[in-house]
């Protein structure tokens, strides 16, 4: 049985949890996971106040119960897998560098918020700013993918510069705000002000979309590029048609006031 | 207050003529000494260097637009936390720290006073809230007075009287130390419309009959008059343009024989190239440092560069625009109803970048052929050429020529041959000339008798560094720190909480100049003139440091 740390008091105020990574418990006791300090509000607190640990470290950890006041988890992970059987808070994974996180029901704002690298599969919603930079910084989420199955909240993929971010449901205002490149996907409705400071990157909604007045109507194509992308999307369990796959897409040019680079790819219908 | 005698630590105190001599410092009341009781603690500083403590002429390390740039750059901060302990409070560190931990990485650095050294009046107030809450180190600022309208008025009137009376009051309504010079004639022109800046001293400001000149020259000898204990402090124009070296020599002879002090003088040291379409500078660090080498009444700061982050803070609003669309990151302009200027941005100095490269070669030729220490002094302008966490790298930049060789070569070539460190300028400074370009030498041009040396009767800030031959090491990490007699820092850790004083003048005025100010509140200023003085509640632990005629007067 994989390492399995089941909640079984809920925190009062946001438990900061950066330490429950699944490489930091390799070869550990459970006596010494459940030592493992946390910051409890503005405190500190033993893992094992509200966690029970049970299993053995293989590179699969599990966390369960309602995480959705626990903060921070999976931060700066590098390797292993980390399952989330609840909902989970905010700055889940943020700065990971690999490895992979899945969280069965929703997760909060800030989702792999400047991330490396690995995969966060999140099944049901996810907050605001997935995928951003913290505040304050030029750059997000540099490498890596964040696959939302459910809908996602305001700022998603902010200043990111590399990476794929997909949503299968719908995306608020302000998606991919300050790209620098990279990728982002919504499959179900775009916000308003999609792309508003871009400089390069790409992003694509399979459904129509008011655009900025300072992006321009290019053309309509059928992107080689964009048919890999869904394609791979629906390998890892989206909801991509092959209409979607097939179609012809408009290109807008954007955002003039960042040099014209960036892309976005609404359906042409 | 307790005792302390420090045995067998080689002491170097310029002030006092003492060199490296191994002898004993005493310690009573928060001050030196000349014996103690035999009962009184010893330190053993077997192997230590003791100085007095450090003193920073110039740094930007509170009040309004240093809170700016903390706003401005919360990524500047979340990687530099500074945690709670037992005596000291919480902060965030960066290129600007937050007011707390300002105040114990200075004295972790063995400094125990610094002056802020650019406050728009009407700031005063929250300046004066900050220094509160930065503990430990003495601290003062300069107020802005270079852009102001009403001294513009009094001047162009020929009112000289009134123009010095009025100074003096705002210098004392603010709980300033001395009247700061930013781009003289400039940032009024600048707030009031785009890419207007003045960049000849003879030119005519904007709406008034006046030029630089005569408002550098007015301010330098109203200064003067007053006998402030720290001369007009002086930002000049032009700041960071090629070609700048003549501006600063120019406004150094307007100076005439007054006490005039030159600040971060490196970024007006610049050159051009005679007839060529690149704009690229070119050092004259050779002609501004035989400048100051043989005019006694003038003093400088270098505002050396350090490679590394650092953040642009000025009075210069025009600067701050010039280099924000260099660099095209973030950058923050805020001068409404300021009596000046003010723009921020974080900044990056590169060693392969031309120009990067020769502003820190230029900064280490004015150390280099500096002939006289107690005039031209040390300062990063911090946090704008590096921050003040960087002084230990910058000492041994200057005492350690191989590892300044090593450092050479990594910066841009083209740069560094334009200098004279490409000739193998090998000078070495020693401790003794470290002792006065950071402590006895500030404290003399700032006139702080009890500060920057340990003869009877001096403040008992000393600072005891290990010996060691990476002065970088030394120099970052002191043993012990000795803020007014306690032991602050023992063993390299904190082991009390002390609150320093805030350094202000005074200086006397006709008071009959308040009915000259009053009416131009009334006319321009949003804020009413009885609510504008800063009152006594707001210095706290103060010391206010008089002028010549008060000294002589006993007042």
């Amino acid at each position: 049985m994989s390492l399995t740390l089941t909640l079984h008091t809920q925190p009062e105020v946001p438990l900061e949890a950066e330490a429950i990574i699944p490489e930091r418990f390799e070869g550990m006791s459970a006596a010494r996971i459940a030592a493992t300090r946390l910051l409890y509000g503005n405190r500190g607190a033993a893992l094992g106040d509200f966690f029970h640990v049970e299993g053995q470290a293989d590179g699969e950890l599990r966390v369960a119960g309602d995480c959705a006041r626990i903060k921070r988890l999976g931060s700066a992970m590098s390797r292993g897998r980390l399952v989330i059987e609840g909902n989970v808070g905010m700055h889940l994974g943020a700065a990971m560098s690999g490895g992979e996180i899945l969280v069965e029901g929703d997760a909060g704002d800030w989702v792999g918020v400047e991330m490396l690298g690995g995969r966060i599969v999140v099944k049901g919603n996810a907050g605001h700013l997935v995928g951003s930079a913290i505040r304050g910084g030029r750059v997000g989420v540099r490498g890596g993918e964040i696959i939302v199955h459910g809908s996602a909240g305001n700022e998603i993929g902010s200043s990111m510069r590399r990476g794929l971010i997909a949503v299968g449901g719908d995306a608020g205002d302000f998606t991919g705000v300050n790209m620098l490149a990279g990728t982002v996907v919504v499959l179900g409705r775009l916000g308003w002000r999609t792309g508003a400071g871009m400089k390069r990157g790409s992003i694509i909604s399979t459904n129509p979309a008011e655009m900025l007045p300072t992006f321009s109507f290019a053309c309509a194509y059928r992107p080689v590029a964009l048919r890999l992308v869904l394609t791979h999307l629906r390998g890892l369990g989206l909801p991509v048609s092959d209409e979607q796959i097939a179609g012809r897409y408009r290109r807008w040019s954007g955002d003039a006031v960042e040099m014209n680079r960036g892309e976005v790819l609404l359906p042409d219908r | 207050m307790s005792m302390l005698r420090i045995v067998n630590g080689r002491i170097y105190d310029p002030a006092n003529g003492v060199d490296g001599e191994v002898r004993d410092v005493c310690v009573a009341g928060g001050k030196i000494v000349a014996d103690v009781a035999p009962e009184a603690r010893r330190l053993d500083a077997s192997g230590l260097v003791i100085m007095p403590g450090g003193v920073d002429i110039h740094c930007h390390i509170a009040g309004a637009k240093v809170n700016l740039a903390r706003k401005l750059q919360p990524e500047d901060h979340r990687h530099d936390v500074h945690p709670r302990t037992a005596i000291t409070r919480s902060g965030v560190g960066g290129t600007v720290p937050s007011t707390f931990t300002t105040g114990y990485r200075y004295t972790l650095l063995g400094y125990t006073t610094a002056m802020e050294a650019a406050v728009p009046p009407i700031n005063a107030r929250h300046t004066l809230e900050e220094l509160h809450d930065t503990p430990i180190i003495d601290k003062g600022f300069y107020v802005l007075m270079g852009n102001n309208v009403l001294l513009y008025k009094l001047l162009e009137q020929g009112r000289r009287d009134d123009f010095r009376n009025a100074l003096a009051w705002w210098l004392s309504a603010s709980k300033a130390y001395t009247a700061k010079l930013v781009n003289p004639g400039g940032d009024e022109a600048w707030k009031g419309r785009r890419n207007a800046n003045i960049t000849k001293l003879d030119e005519k400001i904007e709406s008034f009959s006046l030029t630089p000149q005569q408002v550098i020259g007015a301010l330098i000898e109203a200064v003067d008059e007053l006998g402030l204990p720290h001369p007009a402090h002086i930002h000049c124009n032009n700041l960071g343009h090629s070609g700048n070296f003549e501006t600063t020599l120019e406004t150094m002879r307007i100076a005439d024989g007054h006490r005039a002090h030159l600040t971060h003088i490196q970024f007006h040291s610049y050159g051009q190239v005679a007839g060529k379409s690149s704009n690229n500078p070119t050092s004259r660090a050779k002609e501004i440092s035989e400048y100051v080498n043989s005019h006694p009444n003038i003093s400088a700061d270098v505002g050396q560069v350090m490679f590394g982050k650092s953040t642009s803070m000025t009075a210069d609003a025009p600067l701050a625009y010039m280099l924000a669309r260099f660099g095209g990151d973030k950058w923050v302009n805020a001068d409404t109803e300021h009596e000046s200027g003010c723009g921020i941005l974080p900044f990056t100095y590169q060693d392969r970048i031309y120009t990067h490269a020769l502003q820190w070669a230029i900064g280490l030729e004015l150390f280099l052929l500096s002939k006289d220490p107690w005039r031209m002094v040390f300062s990063t302008d911090h946090p704008n050429g590096g921050s003040f966490m960087s002084y230990p790298r910058l000492i041994r930049l200057l005492m350690d020529s191989e590892f300044r060789k090593q450092e050479m070569a990594k910066v841009n070539p083209r740069a560094l041959r334009q200098t004279a460190l490409a000739d193998g300028l090998d000078r070495e400074y020693t401790l003794n000339e470290i002792a006065i370009i950071t402590r006895a030498g500030p404290a003399r041009l700032l006139g702080l008798a009890s500060k920057g040396h340990l003869g009877i009767g001096a403040d008992a800030d000393i600072t005891l560094y290990e010996e060691h031959e990476d002065k970088e090491r030394m120099f970052g990490a002191p043993r012990h720190v000795i803020k007014d007699g306690q032991l602050v820092i023992e063993d390299h850790e904190f082991r009390a909480h002390h609150e320093g004083r805030v350094l202000h003048v005074a200086p006397d005025y006709d008071p009959a100049i308040t009915e000259v100010i009053r009416p131009f509140f009334e006319d321009y200023y949003s804020i009413r003139f009885n609510n504008y003085a800063v009152d006594d509640s707001y210095l706290g632990r103060h010391e206010r440091v008089p002028t010549a005629k008060q000294r002589a007067t006993g007042t």
